[in-house]
């Protein structure tokens, strides 16, 4: 029965039932649903820093370096005295930026290769597998921490480092699925109608290939976020001033032995920002396709 | 099989050339030069050329490029800037290291990942299932080098159990590898559960029930044998992963592996050093999914015989033909 | 002759969180030693369900037995525990699978799986097992030598060979029979069939025969039970179904046989489909098919009379005419 689904095109009012069909699968599902909710508050931490926590996240209090939590600071202050909780507020906005952008450009071009390799094959298809083998030979942090090394510490370098890292794992998924559409009956009679290999791929593959695309899109922005803090981390990702977590939790460790809890917060933040993007990927792709799920 | 091996040997040389090359023109075209790091800034412009002249810097990109393969092939991958050592040389001084962190982490993996999994499958549904579907899934969303640190703040800090970095005893190895493992193990555990529940459902389960097998048996002689392959290929991956990946735990942990050897010569645009390791990661990934899918064909017959028993296949034509008549 | 397998008013469920489905429902009948008995009826009416009823391997969740009893020589299946139901499966009742595709473990070798059977029930060692493995495939027409390869080596058919050759491995009381030819190419069906016949005559086995191909009942079976929606709507000796058929359903299968005999005849094939059996009729479930449909048959569930010794119809035509 999800078969015939599947192999039908994508007429307009199927695809609103579908997509209510999705969407009463992925609500039934709490933690999936729990993941969303982490997400939404993340996006709205991402868009009001200011009203949320303090509009200036540089505020030093010299005195007043590493406190613990109080009423004044709910985290703390790090080794300027700045506060933790407007820094961590505010590092939401930086790691939501960077993922999104280095995943919006990793998809595009990821997506592009993927179709064209999976729709024409051949030798087109051996070329560029073989780059796109390239890029799965260096591990992502690495390959991340040689641009931003080689290019120096910026945001639109971090950006682009991320984004390649992911273009890999996008052209691949892309490319399966597109391989198993491109043969079906109605890919087939588009082409008997005469229909251009543009149209073709842009109106019949893609659409019906997009199910694991929109499930990696939730997966690369996961180890992106990652990715970032971990560039962060050993002092190659953002730049000194812009709050950013893994680089907060590189400045605690110096003095984690002291001050544990230097350590915990932004960690903390990382882990559940991750985690809330892998529950509702698991989730969606369950709902996307009610085949894979156990 | 030979045939095969060779044939996949061949497709890595074109993506071995594709990783130099991408490395090297990163570190070619990079702002800044590596003799202003190298030599300081109290060098003369002579000894910065010398340092060119010296380490063949001024012949065109691909003269260099070429002159590197050609070098590399033979085994010498240049002579680290700051050493002064070969890179080789220092490559696998430190290989060793990283290989069997990540030999112990690929341990703890498989005893969590593949335990737990089974269990998760086996009681579908129940609380143990949701808790530990849960903590794995947490377990992929906790940064590695984070995790770790926590563990030094408890085990070393709080309870002064573990010591927290060098390398020395086996004590120093325990969490750092468990740092890492735990990593792979919530991936090997989601693998071998679905990879379980999977197997659980199939046809020959009904059938070796029918004989009056005992659940166990049935999981752990039918079910496994079956489930269990797409995981080991999880395995190899991960570990191949491993070589190259686990660099910002060898640097929590103050391990001099190889990781920790390439991010401090990307730090100083060591460029022989970086391209060397990277090449060596590259390589050594290569070379485990390439044991993985051989391994593969090993434990699962369908795939076996393809390769290595077309004598038994022929006699399966013959006797399916005469069964025809 | 003794009766060895008695079903009585067997019910069994599939409960999930959005829905109940009654796949099969109060099933009774009986098996005499030796006796074959045709369990006949459309895909999804609980024939296999049925089937795995009696061997106790419902997967639970969602499968539940909810009433009846299913009494093998004397004891109640249904009451044994685990252990004793083991001993069962496989030495006293054993079954013959659908799909001889997906019923064999792939990475184990057919030898192996043939010696499993006979490992668990019977004290002997693993060689002697493996020469009664031997000695099974040479009896189902396979080389003893083959025992060593791995099932994909083996054509379907051959596949299905070495699935009976585990089924009858211990030489069991009845064996089930879960359309044991629908996935095999025609050729293959007779050879197949015939073969589990012979066997079957030549250690007197019982065995309850699932299909929907009512030609294989009537080469195979003495008695034959026509299953609709979980219930069996027709029960009787073959002769009974075939000469004498009371129950619309059943008369509409044979008229879906086509029949070579009159040229112009039309394939007659029964209109509609079977009802959903998460959401069954009140009254009769054949009722939106029957020709002989009346208003009664939608409000109330017909009880089985006996039309003639031994042969039992549930329609309510019929209980007007007996009583």
């Amino acid at each position: 029965m999800e078969k015939e689904k599947q192999s039908t095109p994508v007429i307009h009012k199927k695809k609103n039932s579908q997509f209510r069909n999705i969407l009463r699968r992925f609500m039934k599902n709490q933690t999936a649903v729990f993941g969303l909710v982490i997400i939404f508050l993340l996006v709205i931490f991402a868009l009001f820093p200011s009203q949320l926590s303090h509009a200036d996240y540089t505020v030093q209090d010299l005195a007043n370096r590493y406190s613990g939590p109080s009423a004044e600071h709910w985290l703390g202050t790090d080794e300027l005295g700045r506060d933790m909780y407007t820094r961590i507020v505010w590092g939401c906005r930086t790691s939501l930026t960077i993922g999104l952008a280095s995943v919006a450009i990793a998809c595009a071009i990821g997506v592009t290769l993927g179709t064209l390799a999976g729709y024409f094959g051949g030798v087109l298809d051996n070329v560029l597998m073989r780059i796109v083998d390239i890029l799965m030979a260096v591990p992502n942090l690495l390959l991340g921490i040689s641009i931003v090394a080689a290019l120096g510490n910026s945001i639109t370098v971090l950006v682009f480092a991320i984004a390649l890292g992911n273009i890999a794992a996008f052209s691949r998924v892309t490319r399966s699925s597109v391989i198993t559409v491109r043969d079906t009956e109605y890919v087939e009679a588009a082409r008997a109608t005469g229909a251009s290999d543009g149209r073709i791929m842009w109106k019949y593959v893609l659409p019906n290939a997009l199910a694991p695309i929109i499930v990696q899109v939730t997966t690369s922005l996961a180890g992106s976020i990652l990715n970032i803090s971990g560039l962060s981390f050993v002092g190659l990702g953002v730049p000194a001033p812009t709050p950013e977590w893994g680089s907060m939790l590189s400045n605690a460790r110096t003095i984690m032995r002291d001050y544990p809890l230097q350590i915990m917060f932004p960690g903390i933040a990382i882990m559940l920002t991750v985690f809330a993007f892998n529950l509702f990927g698991d989730g969606l792709r369950d709902a996307l396709d009610p085949r894979l799920k156990n | 099989m030979i045939k095969y091996i060779g044939k996949r040997i061949l497709m890595l040389i074109p993506v071995l050339l594709g990783v130099v090359l991408l490395v090297f023109s990163m570190m070619y075209f990079s702002p800044g030069s590596a003799e202003d790091y190298i030599l300081g800034d109290m060098a003369t412009e002579e000894d910065k050329e010398a340092f060119r002249e010296e380490n063949g810097l001024n012949a065109p990109f691909i003269v260099q490029y070429f002159n590197y393969v050609k070098d590399a092939v033979r085994g010498d991958l240049g002579i680290s800037y700051t050493t002064k050592q070969p890179v080789a040389d220092e490559i696998f001084e430190r290989f060793p290291t990283t290989f069997k962190l990540a030999l112990l982490s690929t341990l703890w993996s498989i005893v969590i990942g593949i335990t737990i999994g089974i269990i998760s499958a086996v009681r579908q549904y129940s609380i143990l299932d949701h808790v530990t579907r849960l903590v794995a899934m947490l377990g992929v969303s906790v940064p590695t080098f984070w995790e770790g640190l926590m563990l030094i703040i408890l085990f070393s800090v709080q309870f002064a159990l573990l010591p927290s970095s060098g390398f020395t005893t086996w004590k120093h190895w325990i969490l750092p590898s468990f740092t890492i493992g735990t990593h792979s193990a919530a991936t090997v555990m989601r693998m071998m559960r679905s990879s379980m529940l999977e197997a659980i459902r199939q046809d020959y389960i009904t059938t070796a029930k029918a004989k009056g097998q005992t659940n166990f048996i049935v999981v752990t002689k039918h079910a496994l044998r079956n489930a269990i392959i797409p995981v080991m290929t999880l395995v190899g991956v991960n570990f191949g992963r491993l070589l190259g990946g686990s660099a910002i735990t060898e640097i929590v942990f103050s391990i001099p592996g190889l990781g920790n050897l390439i991010i401090a010569g990307i730090k100083v645009k060591n460029a022989p050093l970086v391209q060397g390791g990277i090449l060596v990661i590259a390589l050594a990934m290569a070379l485990c999914n390439l044991i993985v899918d051989v391994l593969y064909a090993y434990v699962d017959p369908r795939i076996r015989s393809q390769y290595v028993k077309p004598r038994v296949k022929l006699a399966a034509a013959k006797s399916a033909t005469t069964e025809e008549k | 002759m003794s009766k060895i397998l008695e079903i009585k008013d067997l019910t069994i469920h599939y409960v999930t969180d959005s829905e109940v489905v009654r796949a099969v429902n109060d099933i009774s009948i009986e098996l005499e030693e030796g006796e074959s008995l045709g369990l006949v009826g459309e895909t999804g009416a609980g024939k296999t369900t049925t089937a795995l009823g009696v061997l106790g391997l419902v997967p639970n969740p969602p499968g539940k037995v909810i009433s009846g009893e299913v009494i093998y020589k004397g004891q109640d299946l249904l009451k044994l525990s685990d252990a004793e139901m083991r001993k069962i499966r496989g030495r006293e009742i054993s079954m013959i699978f659908q799909d001889p595709m997906t019923a064999l473990n792939p990475v184990l070798t057919v030898g192996d799986q043939i010696m499993e059977v006979v490992r668990l029930h019977q004290k002997v060692s693993k060689a002697e097992a493996m020469k009664r493995a031997m000695e099974m495939m040479e009896m189902v027409g396979i080389e003893g030598a083959r025992c060593g390869e791995y099932p994909h080596q083996f054509s379907g058919g051959m596949k299905q060979r070495i699935v009976i050759a585990i089924a009858l491995a211990c030489n069991p009381n009845l064996l089930i029979a879960d359309e044991p030819t629908t996935a095999l190419d025609v050729t293959i069906q007779a050879q197949v069939l015939d073969l589990i016949d012979n066997l079957k005559k030549k250690f007197n086995t019982s065995m309850l025969l699932i299909t929907h191909d009512l030609g294989v009942v009537a080469e195979v079976c003495d008695k034959v039970a026509i299953v609709y929606a979980g219930r069996i709507v027709e029960y009787g000796t073959l002769n009974h179904i075939y000469n004498n058929p009371h129950h619309p359903y059943t008369n509409g299968l044979f008229g879906s046989i086509p029949d070579f005999s009159h040229k112009a005849h039309r394939l007659n094939p029964i209109k509609g489909l079977m009802p959903d059996p998460s959401n069954l009729p009140e009254g009769c479930a054949f009722a939106e098919r029957c020709p002989h449909v009346t208003d009664a048959c939608r409000k109330k569930q017909p009880i089985a009379v006996e039309v003639e010794p031994g042969h039992f119809v549930r329609c309510l035509l019929h209980e007007k005419e007996v009583r």
